[in-house]
């Protein structure tokens, strides 16, 4: 597990090893969608909102 | 072998291929969809050299456009273009599914809410009225009442984005408190679950419960046609069972049925940017595993087209 910063809040996100550019993970301290930017070392930016095409 | 996947979120599922993908030992290249710069007859994404290029982008406006692209380009991509215009809009969806003579619920489509309301005066309540592009149950409408349906048809027509004035009116399917979904490449099932849940809507991602479906002899030929009909691929083809026997809307009696009631499933649609973490987790198929075959075969069809040419 690593380890890093949410930009939302400022709390501490835990993260998989196996994190990949471009996945979601969610701030437990504030409940923010946070997208994985980079991953070595790991950056987090709020992730993009919903869109209507969104889907399948 | 070089895959290229194309992407704009990295879903549980996009996960499990690039696992499977990696562990093979294949070469895969990320490409967010949102950095890509497409020109008309090149692209500064590193994709010339892959040997296919899986679209998994979540926006289906960038699915169509980016697989347009590549295939002008001539990077094999699946699934391809014409697969994804067809399954990416419910009208041409369901046109394609009658045109191949699969089941499929009554379906009028109409430009103004006063013929709209026609359309669903007659196929009487509850009828359903659904966005012409959507995926995961958004913004559909079951209509119990003139009440609803006039508050309905009012909203879409006044705040919606122009497709919301294209009016897709559907015959509600009572079905068995499930429907069913099929994974399925060029036709072939994979897995197959049921999704149930006490709301009309039945998707996984409305939170409906899974659960591991044998597909019978029908079902599976269904989805054979289905999946030939929107142009092939891997494709979640959606099923309702329906044990009464089916018969046109009570009306002028211009509109026939030619599929009277003689099915015991009826295909609501064909979805080309399939997502299967749910059913890998429902089913004992090894799913992502199952796709890379796939995959794989394709790649090298692709390649043997290119030797040839």
């Amino acid at each position: 597990m690593t380890e890093s910063e949410c930009v939302e809040c400022g709390g501490t996100v835990s993260l998989h090893d196996d994190l990949e550019v471009g996945e979601i993970v969610d701030c437990e301290t504030c409940g923010a969608e946070l997208e994985a930017v980079d991953t070595s070392p790991p950056v987090l930016d709020r992730a993009p909102e919903l869109e209507e095409d969104w889907g399948e | 072998m070089k895959f290229g996947l194309l992407y704009s979120r990295i879903r549980r599922d996009e996960k499990l291929l690039l696992s499977e993908l990696r562990e093979r030992g294949h070469e895969v290249a990320k490409l967010d969809v949102r950095e890509q710069r497409f020109g008309l007859n090149a692209t500064d994404a590193g994709l010339a050299d892959c040997d296919l290029v899986v679209d998994r982008c979540l926006a289906t406006s960038r699915s169509l456009y980016a697989t347009r692209f590549l295939s002008a380009y001539g990077v094999p991509v699946v699934n391809g273009p014409e697969t994804a215009a067809v399954c990416a809009d419910k009208v041409k969806n369901s046109l394609a599914l009658e045109a191949a003579g699969v089941p499929t619920p009554a379906t009028e489509v109409t430009f103004t809410k006063e013929a709209a309301m026609r359309s669903i005066e007659e196929f009487g309540y509850p009828c359903v009225v659904k966005p012409v592009v959507g995926s995961w149950g958004r913004l559909m409408a079951k209509i119990d009442s003139e009440n609803a349906a006039e508050a309905i048809l009012e909203h879409k027509a006044t705040l919606g984005h122009y497709e919301h004035k294209v009016f897709y009116v559907q015959e509600y399917v009572d079905k068995p408190g499930r429907d069913i979904r099929v994974l399925a490449c060029d036709g072939e099932p994979v897995a197959a679950m049921t999704r149930s849940s006490d709301h009309w809507l039945t998707n996984a991602a409305k939170g409906g419960a899974t659960a591991a479906f044998d597909l019978d002899d029908e079902a599976r030929e269904l989805v054979k046609t289905a999946s030939d009909a929107v142009g092939g691929g891997l494709l979640g083809v959606d099923l309702m069972e329906t044990d009464e026997a089916r018969s046109a809307p009570e009306s002028s009696g211009e509109r026939s049925d030619p599929r009277d009631g003689e099915s015991r499933y009826t295909v609501h649609e064909v979805n080309h940017t399939v997502e299967f973490k749910a059913l890998n987790e429902a089913s004992e198929v090894d799913v992502p595993a199952a796709v890379v075959d796939w995959l794989e075969l394709k790649a090298e069809t692709a390649g043997e087209a290119v030797m040839t040419a």
